[in-house]
């Protein structure tokens, strides 16, 4: 499921949904139709008793719906409308997930439904917590983490999501690896397509992977340059590993184009992070993809060169 | 984690705020507070621009150019000329 497989059919039918015995005066929670967001809801609501409104978000989690606004206030209005929640319940309270509000405008649900909306902690696991103290959240459970934890989980699907790509990427570095002064060799492509296909990969996973988990420690605040960074660093170690093995223009090659991949990957990691703004990513991207494209461009020279070189 | 300086465009005009604290309780990063009865930004730097405190303003004190900040979506943006959204089958 994290891994982005399947993801797709994760979805609950909306409606009202019971949890333990609740009774007209229980309170009401409000979740978005994603299988994980409702699931995880229910786990930490074990011992409680409370109505669960699920409104219908396509399958997609609070947060991100909220972004695209189907975790709105027209969804809310009508969901409570068609659940006959005024039937049910004799208090007149909604609670909302605090990630939900990039979506929905409280006081538009109260216009319109009489419902009053209040904003609940960030982490469901902060519920039973936040319900026993009187609908009183600390400043802890209001604020959005980004621990090792919560990184590692989503570098599975940074991966899967450059599936495609990387296919691509793989079979013109195996065609071109082939490209020499023998015009087409198969044994060339072979062993340079290989080699440069390592590097990329090299590339993805040190970008994709290794950056997110070690982001805190890695200096600067433009993921770009952390990618940067870790790809430059990575480049060197394989540089010392495989000394002597490397002639002058794959070495070349190599410190380009792995920090450059790598460099890549990260900048694409921000749309996963829980700090960066929209406004941001876009000036770092304005930056870093003209230096990143040129230093591939660099990379293909010099690898092409030095293919041409080693056959003279 | 801080991100980049002076880049958000989150604006707040303090005349119109009521001190009813719905911002300070939907910014995921804390990033106004509660000064002598009204809102105060005190940390705009750490804004993602979700645009949670703009739409829960009734009071229509707080603005913000929210969006989706995938790298991914933006290239897309770039290309097609449209605003950036979720539905290039991103993770977020």
């Amino acid at each position: 499921m994290r891994w982005g497989i399947g993801r797709d059919r994760y979805k609950v039918t909306p409606g009202l949904y019971a949890v333990g015995q609740p009774d007209e005066h229980s309170p009401v929670l409000v979740s978005a139709n994603y299988k994980l967001s409702f699931d995880a809801l229910r786990r930490e609501l074990q011992k409680i008793d409370a109505w669960i409104l699920v409104i219908d978000t396509k399958g997609i989690n609070v947060w991100c719906a909220a972004g695209k606004g189907t975790f709105g206030t027209e969804e809310i209005i009508r969901r409570v409308k068609s659940s006959r929640l005024n039937e049910i319940v004799s208090h007149r309270q909604l609670i909302l997930p605090q990630l939900g509000a990039p979506g929905v405008a409280a006081h538009e649900v109260t216009k319109q439904t009489g419902y009053r909306v209040i904003y609940g902690p960030v982490r469901a696991s902060d519920l039973p917590a936040f319900l026993h103290s009187g609908l009183q959240a600390t400043p802890e459970m209001r604020r959005v983490t980004f621990n090792t934890k919560e990184r590692l989980i989503l570098t599975p699907v940074e991966l899967v999501m450059m599936n495609k790509v990387s296919g691509w990427t793989l079979l013109a570095l195996f065609l071109l690896g082939g490209i020499g002064p023998s015009i087409l060799s198969l044994s060339d492509m072979w062993q340079r397509g290989l080699a440069a296909s390592a590097v990329y990969l090299a590339g993805l996973v040190v970008g994709a992977v290794l950056t997110p988990i070690l982001l805190p420690w890695i200096p600067g605040a433009v993921l770009a340059w952390k990618g940067f960074l870790t790809g430059t660093a990575a480049a060197l170690l394989i540089c010392i590993l495989v000394a002597g093995h490397l002639s002058l223009a794959n070495t070349v090659a190599l410190l380009l184009a792995l920090p450059a991949v790598s460099s890549y990957c990260a900048m694409n990691f921000t749309g996963s992070t829980t700090f960066t703004s929209p406004s941001g990513v876009e000036k770092e991207m304005r930056r870093a993809i003209p230096l990143q494209a040129l230093a591939v461009l660099g990379a293909g020279i010099a690898w092409f060169w030095g293919n041409f070189s080693a056959g003279l | 984690m801080k991100y980049l300086k002076n880049v958000v465009t989150l604006q707040f005009d303090q005349d119109k705020c009521t001190g009813c604290t719905l911002c300070t309780r939907v910014c995921p990063h804390g990033v106004f507070v509660m000064q002598e009865a009204k809102a105060a930004l005190t940390d705009r730097d750490r804004c993602m621009e979700c645009g949670a405190c703009a739409k829960n303003c009734a009071f229509e004190a707080i603005s913000v150019n929210a969006g989706v900040g995938c790298a991914g979506a933006i290239v897309k943006g770039w290309l097609t000329g449209e605003e950036p959204s979720c539905d290039c089958g991103g993770s977020c």
